[in-house]
Order: structure tokens, then C-alpha cells, then sequence
């Protein structure tokens, strides 16, 4: 028990460093285009997110129409508090007892993807650990003493830090490898990450819902820029010839 | 037709004004790229005053409403992400022309005489664009808003005595609130724009009474009655100027000719622009921060602040002092000794093309060192950072003492009387 | 004032003499047609961002009432599109009357286009039963009073039951339909509607054609 606790006083120093935002991030594989992978995100943030997070810029209708959801599938598999699909996505939650219960209200997830980007997101959702000092019994490999449980444990199961020993100057040494599931979640690993990134994909289209829509409208303006440069340069260059 | 325009015309000079402003208005022929970026500022100006008035049509100003707001604006108004980028890009980009403009006339001495008016105009102008854009990007209410604001306000307890309460004044509360944002939003979106609007104006009134400088420096404006009728332009030239000097044959009018050349620049620039506005509107998080997509929190302060990119050389320069105080004038410093410029340089030869070997290793170093020192104060402290600022600040203020130093008995090379072909 | 000159080419000839007219005008042309049509393009935005926001789509979305509680001769009100909609259940007595006084009123077949097409009868309903209006004056914008159990009496000499604009004095029965010598012009608007069943009623939409 002891050296558990030596341990982790040894390890202490390379969490510290974590927080610093050293952990690297694993490479989210965001599609904003394969609505199939955004409607599947949909549905993990609705079953298992909705309950403590907003999302109060968004709509439902608008989810339903940009992910080709029809309106009445979406309202029977998607809406769970009796809202109005018109209704932004309020957490189900109220926010007094949010804030009982985790001592801060949950943030609201619209646009959590332009503030920690989908790369930070991928990971952290991947990175969680039985950390049985920690209120909720879990901690963060990207966000240590995060005050969140770990929502999607029943698709996970239970996540462990896992290690290699390693020798070091004629020592054994443990090294972090990843985390590794007991198996007792619904999901395989790879089943897992899939999810994950799916609800990632979802999270980074509600942050910019236009973004296709940009993209599609920033091509034309693009290619009537060049139009209008060659036109504008030639007459330009009519007008000076006869100046140099 | 000519019969109204001669009646409007006998009421209200309209066509004089246009011949004597645009049409026949004398520019030097070898004005090149360098010499885009004014009428880009303008671009950029009309554009971040027509889609801020849209924008204030759908925002909200107070602490409780902004951030949805914008949000709002982004999400539920049509195109309304069209309006709101071409703002926040909009931003940056005058920023970035401005630059390239104020470099443009240190490079070719466009603030020596005559037009040392014209240059403090144009100071004048930067430092309330400097004032808008912070104002402005309180406004929506995000983390970086909230801290910029809270950083920047700060400086002013550096003032000695009165500094804590003109702080408090400034803030209207204890901490920056909603009465900040109200007081923000009243002169983002009114006081400033119309005092910019004016000092624009007056700057293209002292531009032209002076005379557009170019490249090589060279007057294009000469004593009546020195230039034989030969060497005088062909093009027609308001009398306003031909009354009082022989325009050499050196000269385009404004309009078409220089308005076309702007005009292709202006595409390129828009090219980018869109680019920036459909494709990558945060541009990496310089143009849109990513902590600013978090409503303010006054009691989480981001894990990293600084101001937006246009501000940091200032800012590592205020870092880069140990003494708060000092800090702030040193920032302030080095903001005046650019206002002070035709006085520092006692030069007479304007143009870097003609000027001595170590003027142009100083300007380049002066451009290289502005931009590192908006490294230095945009990324994350690190140790190194802290000395790297020190040096950089030196140099920034080295650029000008030495220019003062070289430029009493400077070796020039001989300037041309005309134009060179 | 000879100097006044509109056209930039008489101002600014070429120092070599004319250029190439034909090209340098058809390049002037061109380059002005696609730099206005990207004005036009750019202006779009600004255009559509004064329609309906998506907040305002919503809060005009249908509105769904129940109407099972309403007594018979009862009016009550709903928000439809920020705009109160009156729905009344008629008696028989009210529904009777109506054909009573059709001489004194400006439209009474409801031939101006002020309601479905499913409301152009007598009733100016889907159901007798039930009647369904804007409750908007059709003169100045005002909110009519209802007038019931003979107050009506007072405006119109033998109408029981009415709707009377207080601010211009217009008056209604109790199908909407105007009465002559009043400043509102039209019948007061019918909204499109339909009944999901017996006790719910959708307000914003008509039934689709079966």
C-alpha cells in the first residue's frame, strides 16, 4: 500500500505537467459531411450528455434538418423533456440542482468544440480513469481533478490506467501505455472510439451549424474573384501601356 | 442631362470636387504596391461600418444578452455569419493594411516634409482605430473580452495617484460589467467611428494638398514656369495645381488610372479576404480567440491571456518591463515615438532608395522586431520569452534613436530631379 | 465651369494619342457588369438578414389549442404569430342571428379574400360551432372589444352579440363580417386552421388535400 502511494507521489509531478496541456492529442477524424457518423454523435449527446449540458444556441428543428433527420423520427428518438422541436436544446437538468450537484453548472456544450477544438475533445472523451480519490471515482489523462464523471462509461466500461515496465538506468520503471477497459461496457474499443468520434463530429457541428454552407458559398465568391481580377487587370493594363 | 448636372453644379461644386480629388488629380506614375494599402483601409473602413450597422440591429448590449446575441446573429439571422465575420475579419484586416500603409511611408519618408501633418493625422487615425477594436472586441462578451478588458483597463492604475479611481470611472463598476459594456458599445459604435471618419477625411485633405510622395521621392510638383512645355504632363490636371506649379510629365490622373491599379490590388486583397471569411474565419485562433467562445466568467480567468495579434508587439514591450508603471509608458512610448518620426529623422532625402546602407538595415530590423515582439506577446510566458521581449524592446527603441543619430550627416546617394524611366 | 467633365476618357487622353477604343470600352463594360453583379451578390446578405430570424420562425410556428373548456357564448384569446386570435364557441342562438342582419352589412358572402377558401361561408368557420379570428381591426390595427349577451344591442339596433373597435368605432358580428358605415374597409381575417380532433385545433395551418 505504501508503494502504491510512493507511486503515485512519483507520478504526481507528470499529471502536474498534463494540465499544462502536454498530453498529446490524439487526431479527432472529423466529417462534417458523413451525417450518418453526425446523426449517430446526435444521438450519443442526447442519451448521454442532454441530461447535465445545454445546448442553448442550438435547435432541435435545425439538428433535425441539417442532419436529414425527419422531424417526427427526431421528436420520438431524440427528445426526451416534452420540448417543442422549434425549442433550443436546454439541458434536461435544473440549474440550481446542476450546480448542487457538481458545484458548478455544467457548461453548455454548443460550442465547446471552437473553445477546446476536436482534437482535445477526442482525447479527453478517451482518457478517462478509475481514479478512486477523486469524487466521482474518476480523473482525466487531458483534464486532471476534472469534476465530471465519466458519462459514458456504460459504453466504455470501466477504464484503467494501464502500464509497460520499462527499464530505466538498471531500474524497472512503469511507463503509461494508454487507458484499457475492464470490457464490461457495451462497446468494443473500437466500437468505442467510433462513438466518440462520432459525438465529437456532432459537438464540432453545432459549434459552426454553416460551416458546409460556407464552404459551398466561399467556392463561387472565390471563383468570381478570379473573374473579376482578370477583367479589372486588363483593363488596367490598357490604360497603362500607354504610361510606360 | 448636362443641363442638370450644370444646375446642380452652380449650386454645389460636385464635378469639381470629383475632377479635383480623383479625375485630375496629379499621382506620381511609379507608385507601386506599396501604395494600395490606403485605399484598402478605406475598403475596410466602409466595410466594418456598413456591417457594424448591421450588426447592431440583431445585438444586444448588455452582460446579460451579448453573447447570445452574437450567437444569435451567427445562427438564426439569415446569413447573419456572412455580416458577423465580415466584421471580425474585417478587423484584422485593417489592422494588417494599416500596417503595410504606415511601413510604406516610413520605407519611402512619406512623413518628412511637407507632410508631416499628414503623418500625425494618420497616427491619430491608428490610435482611435486602436481604441475602436479593443472596444469592439468587448463587446461580445466572451472570455478573451472579459480578460482583455480586465488587462488592458488595468493599465491605467499605473497612473500615478488618480490611477485606482480612474480605473473604477473608466469601468463605471468595481469590476468590468455591464456598464462597461454599455459605455464600450455607445463609443464602438458611434463616438469613435465618426471621429475616425473625420480624421480619414482630413488626412485625404492634407494627402492632396501636399501631394502624393513616391518610391523614389521625388517632387513631381515644380515651380511655375521651370519646366520647358515638353516635360510637362499630357494628361489633363485641375487647375487647382497646374495654377501654381508645373506638373512634370511624371504624373497619371487618379482616376482611372490609379483607381484601376488599386482596383486589382483590391481583388487580390478580397481574394484573401474571403478566403479567411468562408474557409478559416478564426484563422487559427488569432482572428477569433477560442477562449472568446466562452460567455465572460469573472471568476475563471483563462489559463492564457493576451490581447488580439494587432496589439501584442505593445504588449510584450509592456511585459517586457519589470515596473508596471514604466511598463505602461514604455508601451505608451512606443507608440509616441512613432507620431514623432518627422522630427526624429532630420533627413531630407525621403526614400530609402536613396538613402544610406544603415537605414535600410535599420527599417528592415525595426519590421523584423515588430513582428517578433507580436510573437513574443501572443504566445504563452516562457523565460526565454521575458529576455527575448528586453532585447526586442531596446530595439524597437534603438530603431529610432539611431535614425535620429545617422540621419544629421547621412551619406545619400543623389537624388534624381525627375522621375527615372 | 467649361472644365465640368463627366466622362473620365476626355479627361485622361493617352499621351501617344487614342488607344484602341473597341477593346479599352468593352473591357470598361465588362468589368463594370461583373463588378455589379458582385455588388449585387454582396448586398444579398444584407438583404436577407432583415427577414424573419429563425427565433421569429419559431414564435410563429402553429399553435396548438385545446379547446374543450370553452363554455358555449365564451371567448378566448391565444398569441399566433404575435398576434391575438380570437376563438369562440357560438351558441345557436348567436349562430341563428347571423343570417338576421346580412342587409346591414358591407360583405356579407365574405367575396374579399379574408379568410381560406374553407371559411368562405356564412360561418366564416370550419365548424359552426366554432369561430376562429385575428383579432386585428381591419382599419387601423386596434384590438376589437367582444360584446355579448345584448351589450352588442347598444352599437347595433337589434344585434345581441358583436365585436366593437373601441379606438375608431368599427363594428363586427359574430362572424367577423363588418357592418356598413364604419371606418374598417374589410371583414376581420380568418387565419388558416384545422382540428386534429374534437378538442384540439392547430392554428397556422390548413388540412392538406386528402
Amino acid at each position: 500500500m505504501r508503494a502504491l502511494v510512493l507511486l503515485l507521489s512519483l507520478w504526481m509531478p507528470a499529471i502536474a505537467t498534463a494540465a499544462s496541456g502536454s498530453f498529446t492529442l490524439d487526431h479527432a477524424p472529423i466529417d462534417l459531411t458523413d451525417k450518418a457518423s453526425l446523426q449517430r454523435g446526435a444521438q450519443v449527446f442526447m442519451n448521454y450528455c442532454s441530461g447535465c449540458h445545454s445546448m442553448q444556441y442550438q435547435r432541435y428543428s435545425r439538428t433535425f434538418e441539417d442532419l436529414g433527420i425527419p422531424e417526427e423520427l427526431g421528436s420520438e428518438n431524440l427528445q426526451f423533456n416534452g420540448d417543442k422541436p422549434t425549442d433550443y436544446m436546454k439541458r434536461a437538468m435544473p440549474e440550481t440542482s446542476a450546480a448542487t450537484w457538481f458545484g458548478a453548472a455544467p457548461p453548455d456544450l454548443t460550442l465547446v468544440a471552437r473553445v477546446r477544438g476536436a482534437d482535445w475533445l477526442y482525447t479527453y472523451l478517451r482518457t478517462f480513469y478509475v481514479d478512486e480519490s477523486r469524487p466521482f471515482g474518476v480523473n482525466n489523462k487531458v483534464f486532471p481533478d476534472v469534476g465530471m464523471p465519466h458519462a459514458l462509461q456504460p459504453l466504455q466500461g470501466t477504464p484503467r490506467e494501464s502500464y509497460e515496465e520499462v527499464m530505466v538506468d538498471g531500474e524497472t520503471v512503469k511507463r503509461y501505455v494508454g487507458i484499457q477497459s475492464d470490457g464490461d461496457g457495451a462497446l468494443s474499443p473500437d466500437e468505442y472510439d467510433q462513438a466518440v468520434a462520432d459525438l465529437v463530429n456532432f459537438l464540432e457541428y453545432t459549434g459552426e451549424p454553416f460551416r458546409l454552407e460556407s464552404e459551398k458559398i466561399g467556392k463561387w465568391v472565390l471563383v468570381f474573384i478570379i473573374v473579376l481580377f482578370i477583367f479589372v487587370f486588363l483593363l488596367k493594363k490598357d490604360y497603362w501601356r500607354e504610361v510606360h | 442631362m448636362n443641363a442638370f448636372l450644370s444646375w446642380i453644379e452652380a449650386r454645389i461644386p460636385m464635378m469639381r470636387v470629383a475632377n479635383m480629388h480623383a479625375i485630375q488629380y496629379p499621382a506620381p506614375r511609379n507608385m507601386n504596391f506599396w501604395y494600395v494599402f490606403g485605399f484598402l483601409a478605406t475598403i475596410v473602413l466602409v466595410n466594418q461600418i456598413i456591417t457594424g450597422i448591421w450588426l447592431t440591429m440583431n445585438f444586444v448590449p448588455t452582460s446579460e444578452g451579448a453573447f447570445a446575441s452574437v450567437e444569435y446573429i451567427m445562427r438564426e439571422i439569415d446569413f447573419g455569419w456572412i455580416i458577423r465575420y465580415m466584421h471580425s475579419t474585417g478587423a484584422s484586416a485593417f489592422f494588417i493594411v494599416v500596417y503595410m500603409h504606415m511601413f510604406r511611408g516610413m520605407i519611402y519618408g512619406s512623413y518628412q516634409k511637407p507632410r508631416e501633418l499628414l503623418w500625425v493625422f494618420g497616427m491619430f487615425i491608428y490610435l482611435a482605430l486602436m481604441a475602436e477594436a479593443f472596444m469592439g472586441y468587448v463587446l461580445p462578451w466572451g472570455q478573451m473580452s472579459y480578460w482583455g478588458a480586465q488587462v488592458i483597463v488595468s493599465l491605467f492604475s499605473a497612473i500615478p495617484v488618480i490611477g485606482p479611481d480612474l480605473v473604477i470611472w473608466i469601468q463605471g463598476d468595481y469590476v468590468i460589467s455591464g456598464a462597461t459594456l454599455n459605455r464600450f458599445f455607445a463609443l464602438h459604435v458611434i463616438a469613435l467611428p465618426l471621429v475616425i471618419v473625420i480624421l480619414v477625411f482630413l488626412h485625404i485633405i492634407a494627402l492632396h494638398e501636399v501631394g502624393s510622395n513616391n518610391p523614389d521621392g521625388v517632387a513631381i510638383k515644380h515651380q511655375k514656369g521651370s519646366l520647358p512645355e515638353s516635360e510637362k504632363t499630357p494628361y489633363k490636371i485641375h487647375e487647382y495645381y497646374t495654377d501654381k506649379y508645373d506638373i512634370a510629365d511624371d504624373v497619371v490622373p487618379f482616376f482611372p488610372h490609379i483607381v484601376l491599379k488599386d482596383l486589382v490590388a483590391f481583388c487580390v486583397f478580397l481574394f484573401a479576404f474571403c478566403y479567411i471569411l468562408f474557409f478559416a474565419p478564426e484563422m487559427g485562433g488569432k482572428f477569433l480567440e477560442h477562449p472568446n467562445f466562452e460567455i465572460a466568467n469573472q471568476l475563471k480567468t483563462p489559463e492564457h491571456i493576451f490581447p488580439v495579434w494587432y496589439f501584442t508587439p505593445f504588449y510584450a514591450i509592456l511585459k517586457a518591463v519589470p515596473d508596471k508603471l514604466f511598463g505602461v509608458l514604455a508601451m505608451f512610448g512606443a507608440i509616441a515615438a512613432l507620431f514623432a518620426m518627422p522630427w526624429i529623422d532630420r533627413g531630407t532625402v525621403k526614400s530609402w532608395r536613396y538613402r544610406c546602407g544603415l537605414h535600410k538595415v535599420n527599417l528592415l530590423l525595426f519590421a523584423v522586431v515588430f513582428i517578433f515582439l507580436g510573437y513574443l506577446g501572443g504566445t504563452p510566458q516562457e523565460a526565454w520569452k521575458i529576455i527575448a521581449s528586453q532585447v526586442c524592446t531596446v530595439l524597437y527603441f534603438g530603431f529610432f534613436a539611431a535614425l535620429f543619430l545617422y540621419s544629421r550627416n547621412e551619406n545619400t546617394k543623389p537624388v534624381p530631379e525627375r522621375i527615372p524611366r | 465651369m467649361s472644365d465640368v467633365s463627366v466622362d473620365a476618357n476626355t479627361s485622361a487622353p493617352g499621351p501617344k494619342g487614342p488607344q484602341n477604343n473597341t477593346r479599352r470600352r468593352f473591357l470598361t463594360v465588362a468589368t463594370s457588369v461583373v463588378g455589379g453583379v458582385g455588388i449585387a451578390g454582396a448586398a444579398v446578405p444584407f438583404i436577407a438578414s432583415w427577414n424573419p430570424s429563425a427565433k421569429a420562425k419559431a414564435a410563429g410556428a402553429d399553435v396548438e389549442v385545446d379547446i374543450s373548456a370553452i363554455e358555449p357564448g365564451q371567448l378566448i384569446r391565444v398569441m399566433w404569430r404575435s398576434k391575438p386570435v380570437w376563438i369562440v364557441r357560438r351558441t345557436p342562438q348567436i349562430l341563428e342571428s347571423l343570417s338576421q342582419h346580412e342587409d346591414k352589412l358591407k360583405d356579407p358572402g365574405s367575396e374579399a379574400q379574408q379568410q381560406p377558401g374553407f371559411a368562405q361561408n356564412q360561418y366564416r368557420s370550419l365548424k359552426e360551432e366554432y369561430l376562429i379570428l385575428v383579432g386585428i381591426c381591419t382599419h387601423l390595427g386596434c384590438s376589437p372589444q367582444y360584446l355579448k349577451g345584448g351589450a352588442f344591442e347598444e352599437v347595433v339596433q337589434g344585434v345581441p352579440d358583436g365585436f366593437f373597435c373601441p379606438c375608431h368605432g368599427s363594428k363586427f358580428d359574430m362572424a367577423g363580417r363588418v357592418f356598413q358605415s364604419v371606418p374598417a374597409p374589410l371583414n376581420l381575417v380568418v387565419p388558416p386552421y384545422q382540428f386534429v380532433d374534437d378538442v384540439t385545433v392547430i392554428i397556422g395551418s390548413e388540412a392538406q388535400e386528402a
